[in-house]
């Protein structure tokens, strides 16, 4: 009765045909069969924020969608936002602030921060706890991450002049 | 952890969906945006014998407002209900409440719906429709039927709805001439559900509440319409009434005591979360029970 299902889909930009079982959700999709480990999978019930990722241009938690629910839709993985450039300079500010430790919350955290930063130039420090607040991190104690979103939606604001 | 196996049928339409429904009986779930069916799936504490998607039906989307009434579908999500600027005209305690609806990313996904039949004890929506007076239509085997708020939620986790029913849409009054709002609620970090948590709907008129609707929600098994806010309805208030108001409120409110709270802080944040909305409302701070 639970048989594998055909979906058809693009991830970061190329079209994916697949046949998965039902239960298999976003993030193991991603991971397991498309081999893009930049998604972490941590706490697998939406509360840890390290599978974020973009579906039609949304932010979502992909432990809490299945691989079957995004027939036809368009996903970004953190290797895409990478991989074009999109994020680079949100990147050298986590870096040059030691934003991240371990890292591993690291793909979730630049997910929503750009989130954000496409939203809203200018964010305030709240404004940027708020919208960071469903990603966990547990090395940094978050300061440092703040102010990287922080300078970069300065470094933007400053580039767009 | 992951969900165990199940079957999925991506429902045409809300006919087909009803048909699944029946046809699969207990052993069903309907899926709208997952946000509340996927972790207990994942933590395996439901395990469905088959998944029906409803996600996809265009019909159950989006708001309409005719007459003094808005029709909110059920798949309106909690980002729709942020964004939307009918909701921010006719029904702004809506958009409030959805701003501690969780986080953006399960705010993307969540529907109104979604939240309502799940009926959470510690979830802003349920408290809000009762605040809304609103009226939830639910369609099933045997037709159509309406469901007053104050009839919807049961326990925790438990609704009005029978298993082969599905939620359409919710319908409320449009805010009035002189309608008010007020929503907080406390939670160790924005976005989880909350501690002990207050919506209310109100109308005034003249310094004076012409209609109070004080919903508390986390501090019982189902949302909870406070009807001590009665003694401060058509009076001049003043801070004696709110202290006697407020003091009958720990007769009527049975809440719960867990990791986050015992039962006399909750009764407690009940206290100040009332005397707060009532300064505020009335834009009298000095009814807000500043601590002596």
């Amino acid at each position: 009765m639970t048989a594998p299902i055909s979906i058809s889909l693009r991830v970061n930009g190329e079209r994916v045909d697949a046949h998965v079982m039902p239960r298999l959700n976003l993030a193991d999709f991603l991971r397991e069969h498309l081999h893009l480990t930049g998604t972490h999978v941590g706490c697998e019930h939406g509360v840890c924020g390290a599978c974020t990722v973009r579906v039609n241009d949304e932010i979502v938690r992909a432990c809490l969608l299945l691989a079957v629910q995004v027939q036809d839709a368009s996903v970004q993985t953190i290797e895409g936002l990478s991989d074009s450039g999109e994020i680079s300079d949100l990147q050298e500010a986590f870096r040059a602030r030691n934003a991240l430790q371990c890292g591993y919350c690291t793909p979730g955290m630049l997910m929503a921060a750009q989130d954000l930063l496409k939203q809203q130039a200018e964010p305030s420090r709240e404004d940027i706890r708020e919208h960071l607040s469903g990603n966990y991190c547990r090395c940094t104690g978050y300061h440092a991450i703040i102010d990287a979103v922080e300078a970069t939606a300065n470094a933007r604001r400053g580039s767009a002049r | 952890m992951k969900a165990s196996a199940f079957a999925y049928a991506r429902a045409t339409g809300v006919d087909n969906a009803l048909h699944l429904l029946a046809s699969h009986g207990q052993g069903a779930r309907l899926l709208a945006g997952g946000q509340s069916l996927m972790p207990a799936m994942n933590l395996r504490l439901i395990s469905p014998d088959i998944v029906i998607d409803i996600g996809g039906l265009s019909e159950l989307k989006g708001t309409a407002v005719q007459g003094q009434v808005m029709r909110i579908g059920a798949l309106t999500r909690h980002a729709d209900l942020l964004r939307s600027p009918e909701i921010a005209t006719h029904a702004p305690l809506l958009a409030e409440a959805a701003a501690h609806v969780a986080h953006p990313a399960i705010r993307n996904r969540g529907t109104i719906g979604g939240s309502l039949a799940h009926a959470d004890p510690a979830a802003e929506l349920p408290a809000c429709m009762l605040a809304l007076d609103a009226t939830i239509i639910a369609r099933g085997s045997r037709g159509e039927r309406r469901i007053a708020a104050a009839d919807f939620f049961t326990g925790i986790f438990e609704t009005a709805l029978m298993a082969d029913e599905l939620l359409l849409a919710i319908e409320l009054p449009i805010a009035r001439k002189n309608s008010a709002h007020f929503f907080h609620e406390f939670a160790r970090r924005h976005g989880d559900y909350a501690i002990a948590g207050l919506a209310v709907q109100a109308v005034v008129e003249n310094g004076r509440f012409a209609t109070l609707r004080v919903v508390y929600f986390a501090l019982g098994d189902r949302p909870a319409l406070a009807k001590a806010a009665d003694k401060l309805v058509n009076v001049t208030v003043t801070p004696a009434l709110v202290q006697q108001a407020s003091a009958t409120l720990a007769g009527e409110l049975h809440p719960y005591e867990d990791q986050q709270a015992s039962k006399a802080m909750r009764h407690h944040l009940a206290r100040v979360l009332f005397q707060r909305s009532v300064a505020e409302l009335l834009h009298r701070p000095e009814l807000g029970g500043a601590p002596q």
